[in-house]
């Protein structure tokens, strides 16, 4: 996985220059100068930062103690470490093994990804380089299907899985998540596909190359950084959805989600293979988002904020 | 599918053939250009579009899969239910509750924390990272941590610390906290402030690092203060991207289902719609009511989308006047 360099913003997008700053010794020294303002507002971002981090340090620290010193109070912060935890949760001594359900929704998340991007590129180039009338018409379709609670549609998606015999099946899942995360991915992918400059296309056809060279030549080193971060914002949204697939799938299709939520049985102490459960199963996400912390912003509002 | 011969220029270029031929041609330009949208588009309507209609259609019959003959036409019926049973009732309370106050508190800290960071200061890439990483870890996971790992009321670090400072200060029990029995909704949102808390900062911290900074410079030259650069000139350029954060954040948090399922299971009057709907078909087999009250939620998110999709759109526009 290569990690993501943030395509240059071209064409009007608003231009951040570092403005060359006159020492001003009266007030109001710029943001670019380090000041006394700037070691107040670093100390202040790190005190916040830490505490937001807290519990995920909190969870990691846990996962690696034993369950008696997971469950003190006052918490024991400098308790030996163990890997008990992670043999409990990787079913050591219960024989329940996680990795059928963490297979599940590797397979659920990259196959629907890998569906998602074949369908939302080419209907981004259709939005974009080469559009269609009223494409902007379109592209609000696509993301009025995103404001779509689930809950108004699950119930007929349980009945015809129900009645075709889909229940429970992998491949439905794949199928919803794709519908999830479409309108996202044609969003995402249209504004990079956007930042195509027209004049290496119009170049490039006045040179009289065919449609193949120009996408691989002109169009392709563009959106290939774009194409990475849609896929990685599309697999965080399918690894961690649960409500679909705690009603959509059982024993055989379970994702980890689904594991998660039917492990807690309440019986003694778990504390510890709560979070190293925990900490297994958001660790693909963790560095998915931690790779494309550029291009997350991108994703989340759909491509409208840069 | 006939490969697109790839013309940028505008139909109408091709020079006018006063003749059938010209128009058909004409035609099947058209029909190239859109037949690269056309496999998502028919999927998209195939999967989402279809089964709200059939939603729409079971909301109007009484059918509770338990007694599948009695099966009837019930008109109105359900959504009298809906608006009228004093669980769904709460329900559709809880869920604006929720909606509102997290959104609200976790704009005006993500506004804040993006303001520190929008400054430069050692670590600064590190210090945004930590704060990401709520964001990233997966849902149901982070509301077992809150869970069993903080609010538990016996071991949980919240009171944990409690008992530590307490300790420093004297022999004096300290108090303790149960959240999840005392305030069960309070701790649904400190977990989801927790969670959408980043997603805000991240939104807003684009916003600020795309405003102009030459009449930032200019104001500053002239003397005004921070405040006032910030009251006249940093929040009308970030109006937008507060709108759309609110707005994106309100239609994910509105459906929320992972927080309410795992850290309450709905009790105590912390159920949203999402999860009341899951139990009224999951559990209590009665289909029609849940589907009327799908509807009933989709009705809203309109009345909320209609201002989103303003807000994404005068950014859109900005960004499509291409």
């Amino acid at each position: 996985m290569s990690t993501l360099t943030p395509a240059a913003p071209r064409g009007n997008a608003t231009a951040t220059a570092v403005p060359a700053t006159a020492p001003n010794a009266r007030r109001g020294k710029s943001r670019m100068d380090p000041t006394r303002n700037n070691t107040a507002a670093g100390l202040a971002a790190w005190l916040l930062a830490l505490l937001f981090a807290s519990p995920v340090v909190w969870m990691i620290l846990t996962s690696f103690h034993s369950e008696t010193d997971a469950a003190t109070n006052p918490p024991s912060v400098a308790a030996n470490l163990t890997l008990d935890a992670y043999r409990e949760f990787f079913g050591e001594t219960s024989g329940v093994s996680p990795w059928p359900s963490l297979i599940n929704s590797a397979t659920a998340s990259i196959l629907s990804t890998a569906l998602v991007l074949v369908l939302a590129i080419p209907a981004a180039y259709a939005l974009s380089i080469r559009p269609v009338k009223k494409w902007t018409d379109v592209m609000f379709f696509f993301l009025s299907t995103k404001m779509m609670p689930v809950v108004a549609a699950i119930l007929p998606l349980y009945l015809f899985a129900r009645t075709v015999g889909a229940l429970d099946n992998i491949w439905f899942l794949i199928l919803m998540y794709t519908s999830m995360n479409l309108p996202i991915a044609v969003w995402m992918m249209r504004s990079f596909l956007a930042e195509v400059p027209e004049e290496m296309l119009e170049a490039a056809q006045i040179d009289g190359a065919n449609l193949l060279l120009i996408l691989r030549k002109v169009i392709a080193p563009v959106a290939m950084p774009g194409i990475a971060a849609t896929a990685l914002i599309c697999f965080i949204f399918s690894w961690n959805e649960l409500l679909l697939a705690r009603v959509l799938t059982g024993v055989v299709a379970g994702t980890a989600p689904v594991f998660l939520t039917g492990f807690v049985s309440g019986q003694g102490l778990f504390l510890a293979k709560v979070c190293a459960a925990a900490v297994v199963i958001s660790l693909p996400v963790l560095f998915a988002g931690f790779a494309a912390q550029d291009k997350l912003v991108q994703g989340l509002s759909l491509g409208a904020v840069k | 599918m006939t490969t697109a011969t790839a013309r940028i220029s505008r139909p109408g270029h091709t020079a006018a053939k006063p003749a059938r031929s010209a128009r058909s041609r004409e035609r099947a330009l058209a029909w190239a250009r859109r037949a690269p949208l056309l496999p998502a588009l028919v999927f998209l309507i195939v999967v989402t579009q279809l089964p709200f209609v059939v939603t729409l259609f079971i909301s109007f019959l009484s059918w509770n899969s338990l007694s599948p003959g009695k099966t009837a036409f019930a008109g109105l019926e359900n959504y009298v239910t809906v608006l009228t049973d004093p669980d769904l009732r709460q329900a559709i309370f809880t869920t604006i509750l929720l909606t509102v106050s997290v959104v609200l508190a976790s704009l005006l800290i993500g506004l804040g924390l993006a303001l520190l960071l929008d400054k430069k200061f050692i670590g600064r890439g590190l210090a945004r990272t930590l704060l990401i990483a709520p964001f990233l870890v997966v849902p149901v996971a982070a509301a077992l941590i809150w869970k069993h790992a903080l609010l538990n009321p016996a071991y949980g670090l919240v009171n944990g610390i409690l008992t530590w400072v307490w300790s420093l200060f004297g022999s004096s029990p300290a108090p303790q906290l149960d959240l999840l029995s005392q305030a069960p909704l309070a701790a649904v949102v400190v977990s989801l402030v927790w969670q959408w808390t980043p997603f805000m900062m991240l939104i807003l911290l684009a916003g600020l690092q795309s405003r102009p900074m030459d009449t930032v410079e200019a104001a500053q030259m002239d003397g005004a203060t921070p405040w006032a650069i910030f009251r006249h000139l940093t929040l009308p350029h970030l109006r937008q991207y507060l709108e759309l954060g609110g707005l994106l954040g309100a239609i994910y948090i509105v459906q929320n289902f992972d927080s309410v399922f795992t850290l309450t299971a709905g009790g105590l009057g912390t159920a949203n719609l999402p999860y009341a709907i899951y139990q009224t078909f999951y559990y209590a087999n009665e289909y029609g009511l849940a589907s009327a009250a799908g509807v009933v939620v989709v009705i809203g998110t309109i009345i909320v989308a209609t201002f989103a999709l303003r807000t994404v759109f005068s950014l859109f526009k900005k960004e499509a006047a291409r």
